[in-house]
C-alpha cells in the first residue's frame, strides 16, 4: 500500500503538461515486449489528462539517467504484476473524490464489480489466466469506450472477449464453451449492431455485464432480455409456460430463441413443422400442440390475405386506379401482423387471435376496395366498348355514304 | 335554300369564299393500287392534331418542376375525371404519330414520291421528323419518372459525343452538367413552346407544297398516263378521298381508345436522381436501333472514339437522307443506290429493333 | 366514257325520286347519328376532364390534415401524408405538432399517448417525444417532422424545406416554422 502511496504522490506534479519523458526515449525503439509505441501513448487518454509511465509505473521520468530513472529510490516498480494490476488501476478509478477531477461522470465502481465477477472471483483464487483491466483496455492506448478505436467501443466488445473465450487453448481447464463468439456472429443481435449501425444492439457486456461479468443464471434471464424485450417478458409472466419453466429450472427466453446465437425469428418457430420450437417439448394431440399448430396456421392466414390484398391493388394499380388510400391502410394490416408476432409469447390463442382478427379486417376492407378498383377499369373498358360501337356505326355509315356516292355519279352518268 | 348553302353565301360575299375553295374542288387524288399508302401523310396529321389536343388538356393539370412533375402526372391519371384517358391517349398517340410518320416517309422513299419537282417537300418532312423524334424526347422526360430520368441521360450523354459541339450541345439540352429539374423545365419548354412553334411552320410548308405540286403519281404510272390520257384515273380530294381519310381517322381513334383503356401508359416509381440506374435502361423504340448500334461499336477505332463515331456516322447519314432526292439523277443512275439505301436502312432498324427486344429476354 | 368521281349532285332521273329517299334517309340517319354519338363520346369525357376535382392537389408537399376544431386539445389523429401516414398532435398547451406516422422500426403506424403525452408505437413499446425524437424503446431514428399552419378553417401540414428538415421546432407555438 506504501507503494501506491507514493504513486499518488508523483501525480500532482505530472498532472499537466507532459513535461520531460526519458522513458519514452528508450522504450519506443526498444523491441517489444519493452517496447511503447509513441503514437499509441500519444493518443492514449490517460496521456491525453496528463498522466505519464510515472503515474503507474513509479520511477523519475525527468531523468536521463535510466539507473537513477529507474531505481527503487525514485519509486520505480518495473512491469506490474497481472495479478495487482486491477488495484492499481483501481486506486484512481475507485477514488471518487479524484476521478471528479478527471471526468465527474465517470462511474467508479469498476473495482467492486470486477471482484463480483468470474474473472474477479478467479483472480482471487489466484488464478492469472483470467482477465484484468489491461487485458480489455488495453494497456498504453487506452480509449474511452465511446471512442471507435477503443477495444471497448460497442462494436469492438465481442472481438475483445472472443480473444481468450473463443481460443480453445486459453480456455483449456475451464468447463467453458468456446462458441459463443461464432455463434454470436451468426446473431441478429450482431447483423443489428454491425450491419445496421444500431449501437443500442446488446453485445456480450449488455447480458453479461462489462466490469461484473458474469452469465445471468437462470431466474435472471427474462430479465436481462426485458430491458429491451419489454412486452415479450410481460406476456411471458402471465402465459402459462411461466411456471412449468421455472419449476423445470429452464432458462425463460434462451429456451427457444437460444442465448447467443439467436436467429432472427421466423413464422416456422412456432407450429408443427420441421423448424418448431414447440415440438422440443410438446407431443402430438396435447393441448400446446394443438394451440401452436392453430397459431401458427392463423399467422399464415394473415400473412396470406395481406398478400392477396396486396396483389389485388398492384393489378389495380398497374391498370391505372388510384389505391393510394388503401394501400395505406394495408399498413395497418402489417401492424397486425407485427403485433400477433409479439403476442405469441402469451401462448394464449385468444390473445393471438385478437391481433390476428383486427389484421384480417383491414386485409379483408383492402382487398374489397381492390376488387371495386377494378370494378371502376371494368366500367372504363365497357364506356370503351359503347365508344367503339359508335365508331363503327360511323364507319358502315361513311362506308355506305361512299358506295352510294359514287355508284350514284357512275349510274347518273351513264342513266 | 339549305343552311349550308346560306353560310356559303355568307362567306362569300365577305371573303370570296368560292374562290378560296375553288383549287380544294378541283384537287384530285390519283387512283391506283398503291393509292393505300397515300392516306399516311394525313394520318400522321390527324395524330398530331390529336397530340396537341391531348397535350394542351394535359397542360392544365400538368406541372414542370422536379418536385411536383410525377406527383401532377399521378394526380391526372387517378383524380382528374377521364384524365387516365387523355395522358394514355397522349403517350400512344406519339407512339402511334411516330409509327405512320416513319411508314409515311419509307413510301414516299420506295415510291419515290420525292423525285422533282418534290425535292423541297421531302427536306421539309425530313426536317419535320426530327421535329417529331424531338417531341418524342423531351415529352418522355415529362413525367419524371425512373426509366425517363435515366434514358434521358443516357440519351444526353450520346448527344455529348457529337464531335466539336458535343459537350456544348449537353449543357444545352441539361440545362447544367447533370440531368436536374432544370433539365425538366427545358424540355417542358421545349416540348410546349419550341417545338410546336417549328412544327407549325414546317407543317404549313409541307402542306403548302403538297397543295401547291398536287399528289405524286408513280413514275412508270405517270409515263403510262401520259401516253393514254384516258386511262388517268383519279377521285376528287373533297369528298370522296377526304370521306375515306375521315373512316381512316376514325379506325385510328379506335385504336387509341382500346389502347388507352385496355393498355394503359403506366406510371412507374419517381426519379431519384442519386439513385442507381435500373438494368437494362433504354429508349423508347424509336431510338432503340441507334442505342444498340452504339454498343456495338469498340470503344476505339484507330485514332477515334467509337461511340463518337458512330453519333458522327448516324448524323451524316440523317444528313444524307435529308438530300436524297438530290442524288436521283434524271438518268437514272442514282436511284439504285437510293432504293438499295432504303432497303438497307428499313431493313436495319427493323432487325436492330427487334433483336434489341428479343435479345434482353 | 370518262369514270371520274363526280361530287354528289341532286338525283335528276324522277323514277328514282319514291326509292332513293327511303335508302337515303337510312345511309344519312346511320352516319348523321353515328358522327353525333361518337362526337359525344369523345366530348364527354373532354368536358368531364375539364372540371377540376373537388380536392386542389397542393402538391406532394403539403396536405389538408384536419379542420380547426375537430381535435381536442392532448389528443392525435393519424392523416394521409402523400402515400405515408402523418400524426397530427394537438398538445394540451394548444400547440399543434406534425410527424411521420411510420415507425422508424419496423414500421408499425405510430399514436399519440395522452397520458404519456409522448408518441408511442404498439407493436414494441418504442416510444417519442413530441418532437419526433426516439427516447426509449426499439426505434433507431427519429421521426421526421413536419410544418404545420393553419389557414381559416384547415390545418395544413407540410414538408419542410429542406435545410430545416434535419432541426426541431424552437420553441413554443409560432416559432420557427
Amino acid at each position: 500500500m506504501a507503494l501506491f502511496g507514493g504513486f499518488i504522490l508523483l501525480l500532482p506534479p505530472a498532472s499537466y503538461g507532459q513535461g520531460k519523458n526519458t522513458c519514452l526515449d528508450c522504450h519506443a525503439v526498444l523491441p517489444p515486449p519493452l517496447e511503447v509505441a509513441q503514437e499509441q501513448f500519444a493518443r492514449d487518454i490517460h496521456a491525453e489528462k496528463g498522466l505519464n509511465c510515472a503515474s503507474c509505473h513509479g520511477g523519475d521520468p525527468s531523468n536521463e539517467d535510466p539507473l537513477e530513472a529507474m531505481s527503487r529510490a525514485a519509486g520505480f516498480r518495473g512491469k506490474v504484476r497481472r495479478a495487482q494490476i486491477p488495484a492499481l488501476c483501481g486506486s484512481c478509478h475507485s477514488d471518487a473524490a479524484y476521478m471528479r477531477r478527471f471526468n465527474p461522470s465517470l462511474r467508479t465502481d469498476q473495482l467492486a464489480q470486477y471482484r463480483t465477477s468470474g474473472h474477479g472471483r478467479g483472480l482471487a483464487r489466484g488464478d492469472t489466466k483470467v482477465a484484468v483491466c489491461t487485458d480489455c483496455h488495453s494497456i498504453h492506448g487506452i480509449r474511452p469506450a465511446s471512442d471507435t478505436r477503443s477495444s471497448v467501443h460497442p462494436l469492438r466488445v465481442a472481438e475483445t472477449c472472443a480473444r481468450c473465450h473463443s481460443s480453445a487453448e486459453h480456455m483449456k481447464g475451464y468447463r467453458l464453451p468456446t462458441d459463443q463468439f461464432a455463434a454470436y456472429t451468426a446473431s441478429v443481435h450482431h447483423e443489428a449492431l454491425v450491419q445496421r449501425g444500431d449501437l443500442s444492439a446488446p453485445t456480450c457486456s449488455t447480458c453479461h455485464g462489462n466490469h461484473g461479468a458474469a452469465p445471468p443464471g437462470v431466474a435472471s434471464v427474462e430479465f436481462v432480455c426485458s430491458t429491451c424485450h419489454v412486452f415479450q417478458m410481460k406476456l411471458f409472466d402471465a402465459s402459462p409456460h411461466r411456471a412449468p419453466f421455472a419449476a423445470a429450472g429452464f432458462p425463460g427466453c434462451v429456451t427457444c430463441h437460444g442465448n447467443h446465437r439467436i436467429a432472427r425469428p421466423s413464422d416456422e418457430m412456432l407450429g408443427t413443422g420441421r423448424d418448431s420450437v414447440c415440438l422440443n417439448c410438446h407431443s402430438p394431440g396435447d393441448a400446446g400442440y394443438q394451440a401452436a399448430a392453430t397459431m401458427h396456421e392463423q399467422l399464415k392466414q394473415l400473412e396470406s390475405a395481406i398478400a392477396r390484398a396486396q396483389e389485388i391493388l398492384d393489378r389495380a394499380e398497374r391498370s391505372g386506379m388510384e389505391v393510394g388510400e388503401s394501400r395505406l391502410e394495408q399498413a395497418q394490416a402489417r401492424d397486425g401482423l407485427t403485433k400477433a408476432r409479439v403476442t405469441i409469447h402469451s401462448f394464449t390463442l385468444a390473445r393471438v387471435q385478437q391481433d390476428i382478427q383486427a389484421g384480417m379486417q383491414v386485409a379483408e376492407k383492402t382487398y374489397q376496395a381492390g376488387l371495386a378498383a377494378l370494378e371502376e377499369r371494368d366500367y372504363r373498358r365497357r364506356g370503351l366498348a359503347v365508344s367503339l360501337v359508335s365508331i363503327l356505326i360511323v364507319l358502315i355509315g361513311l362506308w355506305l355514304y361512299l358506295r352510294k356516292l359514287e355508284s350514284r355519279a357512275a349510274g347518273g352518268a351513264t342513266g | 335554300m339549305g343552311f349550308f348553302a346560306r353560310l356559303r353565301g355568307w362567306l362569300d360575299e365577305r371573303f370570296g369564299w368560292a374562290e378560296l375553295m375553288a383549287p380544294l374542288r378541283k384537287k384530285a387524288v390519283p387512283r391506283h393500287r398503291l393509292s393505300y399508302w397515300y392516306f399516311l401523310g394525313g394520318m400522321t396529321f390527324f395524330l398530331f392534331l390529336i397530340q396537341v389536343a391531348t397535350g394542351i388538356l394535359l397542360l392544365l393539370y400538368y406541372r414542370p418542376s422536379a418536385g411536383e412533375a410525377f406527383e401532377s402526372v399521378q394526380y391526372i391519371m387517378t383524380r382528374v375525371k377521364f384524365g387516365w384517358l387523355i395522358r394514355s391517349i397522349h403517350s400512344w398517340g406519339a407512339n402511334l404519330m411516330i409509327l405512320t410518320a416513319l411508314a409515311h416517309m419509307f413510301s414516299v422513299l420506295f415510291l419515290r414520291s420525292y423525285r422533282k419537282p418534290r425535292e423541297l417537300t421531302w427536306v421539309s418532312g425530313m426536317v419535320l421528323f426530327f421535329v417529331v423524334l424531338g417531341f418524342g424526347f423531351s415529352g418522355y422526360l415529362l413525367p419524371w419518372n425512373t426509366l425517363a430520368f435515366f434514358a434521358t441521360k443516357v440519351g444526353t450523354d450520346i448527344a455529348g459525343q457529337v464531335p466539336l459541339i458535343g459537350p456544348w450541345l449537353l449543357v444545352f439540352l441539361r440545362g447544367g452538367e447533370e440531368v436536374t429539374g432544370a433539365t425538366l423545365t427545358r424540355f417542358f419548354g421545349f416540348h410546349v413552346a419550341i417545338l410546336p412553334g417549328l412544327a407549325t411552320l414546317l407543317l404549313a410548308l409541307h402542306l403548302l407544297l403538297v397543295q401547291r405540286l398536287g399528289i405524286s403519281v408513280p413514275s412508270a404510272l405517270e409515263a403510262e398516263w401520259g401516253r393514254l390520257p384516258a386511262e388517268r384515273r383519279e377521285m376528287k380530294f373533297f369528298p370522296n378521298f377526304l370521306l375515306r381519310e375521315l373512316m381512316a381517322w376514325y379506325i385510328a381513334l379506335a385504336a387509341l381508345g382500346v389502347l388507352a383503356a385496355l393498355a394503359p401508359w403506366e406510371l412507374g416509381t419517381k426519379a431519384d436522381p442519386f439513385a442507381a440506374a435500373p438494368a437494362g435502361i433504354r429508349p423508347e423504340w424509336y431510338f432503340l436501333f441507334m442505342f444498340e448500334t452504339l454498343k456495338w461499336i469498340p470503344a476505339r477505332i484507330w485514332i477515334f472514339e467509337g461511340e463518337q463515331l458512330g453519333v458522327l456516322t448516324f448524323g451524316v447519314a440523317a444528313l444524307l437522307w435529308t438530300l436524297l432526292p438530290f442524288f436521283d439523277r434524271p438518268d437514272g443512275r442514282g436511284r439504285r443506290w437510293i432504293l438499295g439505301a432504303g432497303i438497307f436502312a428499313l431493313a436495319y432498324i427493323v432487325l436492330t429493333t427487334l433483336y434489341a427486344y428479343l435479345g434482353r429476354q | 366514257m370518262t369514270r371520274d368521281i363526280n361530287s354528289h349532285e341532286p338525283a335528276k332521273a324522277p323514277d328514282r325520286v319514291g326509292r332513293q329517299p327511303a335508302r337515303r334517309r337510312v345511309v344519312e340517319f346511320l352516319l348523321g347519328g353515328g358522327l353525333v354519338a361518337s362526337a359525344a363520346s369523345f366530348l364527354y369525357p373532354v368536358l368531364r376532364y375539364l372540371v377540376p376535382p373537388p380536392q386542389a392537389d397542393l402538391g406532394s408537399d403539403a396536405v389538408v390534415a384536419a379542420r380547426v376544431g375537430e381535435l381536442r386539445p392532448n389528443s392525435g389523429k393519424v392523416f394521409r401524408f402523400g402515400q405515408k401516414p402523418g400524426l397530427l398532435i394537438l398538445t394540451a398547451e394548444g400547440e399543434y405538432r406534425a410527424m411521420a406516422a411510420t415507425c422508424t422500426h419496423l414500421d408499425c403506424t405510430v399514436q399519440y399517448r395522452a397520458d404519456l403525452h409522448q408518441v408511442w408505437c404498439a407493436c414494441h413499446n418504442g416510444l417519442y417525444d413530441l418532437n419526433g425524437r426516439n427516447i426509449s424503446g426499439p426505434p433507431p431514428r427519429p421521426l421526421e417532422t413536419y410544418s404545420v399552419h393553419v389557414r381559416g378553417e384547415e390545418i395544413i401540414v407540410s414538408r419542410r424545406p429542406a435545410a430545416r428538415r434535419g432541426t426541431y421546432p424552437l420553441a413554443g407555438p409560432g416559432a420557427g416554422s
